[in-house]
């Protein structure tokens, strides 16, 4: 009976006011200006005061980003801003999109791994690109610049002036104005300034003379998968009392601090409040929220491949940190033997919990797979007991860590995650390969207030809230079903409640009473249908 | 096996396949002449604005349909046989059916204006009119002014729509104020400014007495009926309502009256031939209702009534409390409960009224004048939270009660300013009242204890 009838697609063909007013087009070109002196510096071209070169570079790419923004928004009165999202060519995967993408993946590809075509020099003066950073480093940090310290500079100006950008696209509303001043804030002082500051102590007394790692405070691990390498460890242990600390503040973040803002406000505090790489996706990555695929396809994928990420990292960390643990216990408490065993033990706990009590939440296949992956650690952690030659894993612990910097810390978070911002939407590693998102969204799925209120019977099913999802959910199949939106990888950004017309949508804290209710709650239907209905 | 077909694929027919679905093992089969799949009809502004594609109004994926055994036909139905049971297809056999639920929607209305045929004239309902705005107004260039028809919901979208694209648009209202004869005076009025604010033409206690052709039988101007004016136009947007799209059943034997006649169960004269959504005429209006609703959100409660029916569960169609929502231009509407205008307003009404003094924001709440109980409420630019106002209409809340817990019901994002204390402290002036405001309260709200 399916009569697959001739599909006439939409010739839509789109032809809002995309050209560009004549502002924006000098600030395109001011910008481009400033982007031009650092790629002068890359092909070497040696610019004689580097200091006003360097700040005029990075002046022309703010204001240029700024004024373009300004002249698109200033003049409007205040409200949802996306006419004309779907015929623009960056953000709709057409040829500007492509270009980016290309540039941006280029770009990541040569910082971590030809990180000498940007000039760096391991001994003497930089070069190129990173050489015109010097100054600027010096003036932090006391030392030449490395790339890293070029892309940290680049990423915190890129989160500022596309900030400033999302502040006036979205002035009407103040959770996203307080949420982007907060994410522009930890990446200029927690990421950028502190950790430069920091470095400044080293060597100094009230270190003991030893030196700290470089420690952006609010990188978490597993998102900071090295915290607890051995030169981070004997660095963190021989800085005095505030290197100890630190090193208890790393452990407390992850055991301690992370569960309990997670429990009351849902992983958003971080990931759409703190986190760098979520700070990046929310300004700069903006206009490239709506390319996030939408399909249950993508979603299957997403929960495969984000908590395989997940037993990676752990699988990794423990190797590493048992390779370099002791077996004398009357040397250090803590030995190969103990830790592994704690390691277990909190596995099953948090494993145990989930099982019990939480099932019902969990889908069947989330089940096979965490009692599969589940399986395979324990399985590797007891191998270290019965080979009995101190061996633990099958694989060497330095092999894995270098995979894991590989794949996941470079080609993953960086070439795929921020490379293809203009093809996949804005947060693709935030979705598909954070493993810190993974366990926060974990809890925030299980044991958390936070959930996004669906308003009775209002939804429309339009679909600009699955639309704008950076991460993908289709928010409205929730909507317009009348259930709370109770996700594990929902970031909290707001801009589901933000585009939604007719006033559907509210991320709040509540109780965990009803938090979740699979009932069909659709009001404005009479009260004995409404019990019909939901009992399915 | 029972075979259900489904004329129309809108929400009302989408909602009721859905439910019969999960209700038993029926085969279901849905006719739609627009579109292949089940779209968002709300939505199609927004393509045309460039917020979404065509394929993001769709709310279910394309395997969806197959894999709950929805079996979807693209074709026009050009005669339902009443006696014999099966609908004649314009592009397919003969399909024969066991029951027959009529859910085609509704059509722009046409009262007869001189030209309201010609090229470039067109309403905006469905997928085909929004393919044809494509053609008449693409861009500022081919379409140099558009006039649009009819003050109400549709027309305003049509404006915003046009205006995204730097079309110059004038609209005309044949009303004193926008949308009066729904919106209380203060809430008209805060929308006509909002109009002009938007650079939108707005011509108030404006009608049209035709529309004029050029040579080659496009439109060319409009003319008015109060001052004779003649505007130039590429476009004209008839916007004035919709009516049920039901010719197709003229000579059925379906009884018809400006839409299909039902009764409380949704039944057509004719056994086994059921009418949902736009389309239904109840032969008595229910409570303040209309007729005829042709609402998002009644078409998908009729259909989820029906589905019930059809399985064995012979069942009333009985809408809780009114609600509704819109968009206009910026500002969002919301209403719960009724609210009339000065012109449709009861005797026992009584309006308060708030309005920020800057911004565009606005309540009105109505109130029984003796007892004092709650009749409805409309915001804009506030969000409040159906479940609570459902629950105040249900329990007969008093205006005193409303006030006093009006923080509960704020459903605006967090973090926003709220204004309940001014709203409170003018009511209290108003009314000589002396309320005082609660804190909000997630156990009242969420009902817990």
């Amino acid at each position: 009976m399916n009569s697959q009838t001739y599909h006439k697609s939409m010739a839509l063909t789109g032809e809002p006011p995309k050209s560009l007013s004549i502002a924006q087009k000098l600030a395109v070109l001011l910008g481009f200006s400033g982007m031009g002196i650092l790629l002068l510096a890359i092909f070497n071209v040696n610019f004689p005061n580097k200091t006003l070169w360097l700040t005029m570079s990075l002046l022309a790419i703010s204001i240029g980003t700024i004024w373009f923004s300004w002249d698109a928004y200033s003049q409007k009165i205040p409200g949802i801003k996306n006419d004309g999202v779907w015929f623009k060519s960056i953000s709709s995967r057409g040829l500007w999109a492509w270009l980016a993408g290309l540039a941006l993946t280029g770009f990541y590809i040569v910082l971590y791994f030809y990180p000498e075509y940007l000039g760096l020099v391991s001994e003497g003066d930089n070069k190129g690109v990173i050489g015109l950073f010097d100054p600027l480093s010096k003036v932090l940090n006391g030392n030449p610049a490395s790339q890293w310290f070029v892309y940290g500079t680049l990423y915190t100006v890129a989160i500022l002036v596309f900030g400033i950008k999302f502040l006036w696209k979205y002035r009407h509303n103040r959770y996203e104005r307080l949420r982007t001043w907060s994410v522009m804030f930890f990446q200029l002082a927690f990421a950028f300034i502190i950790p430069e500051l920091m470095a400044r102590l080293n060597g100094h007394k009230i270190l003991d003379g030893g030196s700290l790692p470089y420690y952006d405070l609010k990188n978490i691990w597993p998102l900071n998968y090295y915290n607890f390498e051995s030169y981070r460890i004997k660095a963190f242990l021989t800085s005095g009392e505030i290197g100890f600390a630190l090193l208890i503040f790393g452990i407390l973040s992850i055991f301690v601090i992370t569960p309990i803002l997670t429990y009351k406000y849902g992983k958003r505090w971080y990931c759409s409040w703190v986190c760098g790489c979520g700070g990046l996706a929310e300004t700069a990555g903006d206009s490239f929220r709506q390319l996030s695929d939408k399909s249950t396809f993508a979603w299957k994928v997403e929960r495969w491949v984000v908590h395989s990420v997940v037993v990676f990292v752990t699988l990794m960390t423990t190797a590493v940190i048992y390779s370099y643990l002791g077996t004398d216990t009357s040397k250090y408490w803590l030995t190969k033997s103990s830790f592994l065993i704690g390691v277990a033990v909190l596995l099953t706990l948090v494993f145990g919990w989930a099982m019990i009590f939480k099932r019902d939440q969990l889908q069947k296949d989330a089940q096979y797979g965490a009692i599969g992956y589940f399986i395979i650690i324990i399985a590797l952690i007891s191998f270290h007991f019965f080979s009995g030659d101190g061996e633990v894993f099958l694989f060497k612990s330095g092999t894995l860590r270098k995979s894991y910097s590989f794949l996941i810390g470079s080609i993953f978070s960086g070439v795929i995650g921020t490379g293809f911002y203009p093809i996949f939407g804005s947060r693709v590693w935030c979705r598909f390969g954070c493993p810190m998102a993974a366990i926060l969204g974990f809890q925030q799925k299980l044991f958390s207030r936070f959930r996004i209120t669906t308003n009775g019977g209002q939804c429309i099913s339009c679909g600009n809230c699955s639309t704008y999802c950076e991460m993908g959910i289709d928010v409205r199949a929730y909507a317009q079903k009348g259930e709370n939106i109770v996700r594990a990888s929902c970031v909290g950004c707001g801009i589901c409640s933000a585009v939604c017309p007719r006033g559907v949508l509210k991320l709040e804290n509540g109780p965990l009473d009803k938090r979740i209710d699979s009932n069909q709650v659709l009001l404005g239907n009479d009260v004995d249908l409404m019990t019909l209905v939901n009992k399915n | 096996m029972e075979h259900i077909v489904i004329i129309g694929n809108g929400i009302a027919g989408v909602t009721a396949a859905r439910h019969i679905r999960k209700l038993s093992d029926k085969k279901i089969t849905i006719v739609s002449a627009e579109s292949e799949y089940f779209f968002s009809r709300t939505a199609l502004m927004y393509v045309y604005m460039g917020h979404m594609k065509f394929e993001h109004t769709q709310p279910y994926e394309n395997h969806f349909w197959k894999k709950n055994r929805i079996d979807l036909i693209k074709g026009y139905v050009t005669n339902v046989n009443t006696k014999e049971k099966f609908i004649q297809l314009d592009c397919a056999a003969d399909l024969p059916y066991d029951k027959l639920i009529i859910a085609t929607g509704s059509k722009p209305n046409k009262f007869g204006w001189p030209g309201q045929d010609l090229d470039g004239v067109q309403g905006l309902y469905s997928k085909q009119d929004l393919e044809l705005l494509e053609e008449n107004a693409p861009n500022n260039n081919i379409c140099k002014r558009a006039v649009i028809i009819g003050g109400g919901l549709i027309g305003i979208e049509l404006a915003e729509m046009l205006r995204t694209r730097n079309i110059p648009v004038t609209f005309l209202v044949r009303e004193k104020s926008f949308w009066n004869s729904v919106l209380p005076t203060g809430e008209s009025e805060m929308i006509n400014e909002h109009i002009r604010e938007h650079h939108i033409d707005l011509r108030l206690g404006a009608s049209l007495k035709q529309i004029n052709p050029d040579e080659n039988g496009r439109v060319k101007s409009v003319t008015l009926i109060e001052t004779g004016e003649e505007i130039e136009c590429n476009l004209v947007g008839l916007t004035t309502g919709v009516t049920p799209n039901i010719d197709f059943l003229m000579d059925s034997g379906i009884e018809l009256g400006r839409g299909v006649k039902v009764n409380r169960f949704l039944e057509t004269n004719v056994d086994d031939i059921y009418a949902i959504g736009d389309c239904a005429e109840q032969h008595e209006a229910i409570g303040h209702r209309r007729p005829i609703e042709a609402v998002w959100y009644t078409g998908r409660m009729m259909g989820e009534t029906l589905a019930q029916t059809i399985c064995g569960n012979r069942m009333e169609y009985k809408p809780g409390h009114w609600f509704n929502s819109a968009k206009f231009l910026d500002i969002e509407y919301q209403t719960y409960g009724w609210v009339f205008s000065e012109k449709r307003k009861k005797e026992n009404e009584v309006h308060f009224h708030w309005k920020h003094p800057k911004e565009k924001l606005c309540i009105t709440i109505a109130f029984d004048k003796v007892s004092e109980t709650l009749l409805g409420i409309n915001t804009f630019g506030i969000r409040l939270r159906h479940e609570i106002f459902d629950r105040w209409l249900s329990e007969s809340k008093s205006i005193d009660y409303v006030m006093e817990h009006l923080r509960d019901a704020n459903f605006d994002p967090e973090f926003y300013k709220g204004f309940e204390s001014d709203i409170v402290s003018k009511y209290n002036s108003d009314f000589t009242k002396s309320i005082n405001l609660k804190k909000k309260n997630l156990k009242r709200i969420f009902q817990l204890n």
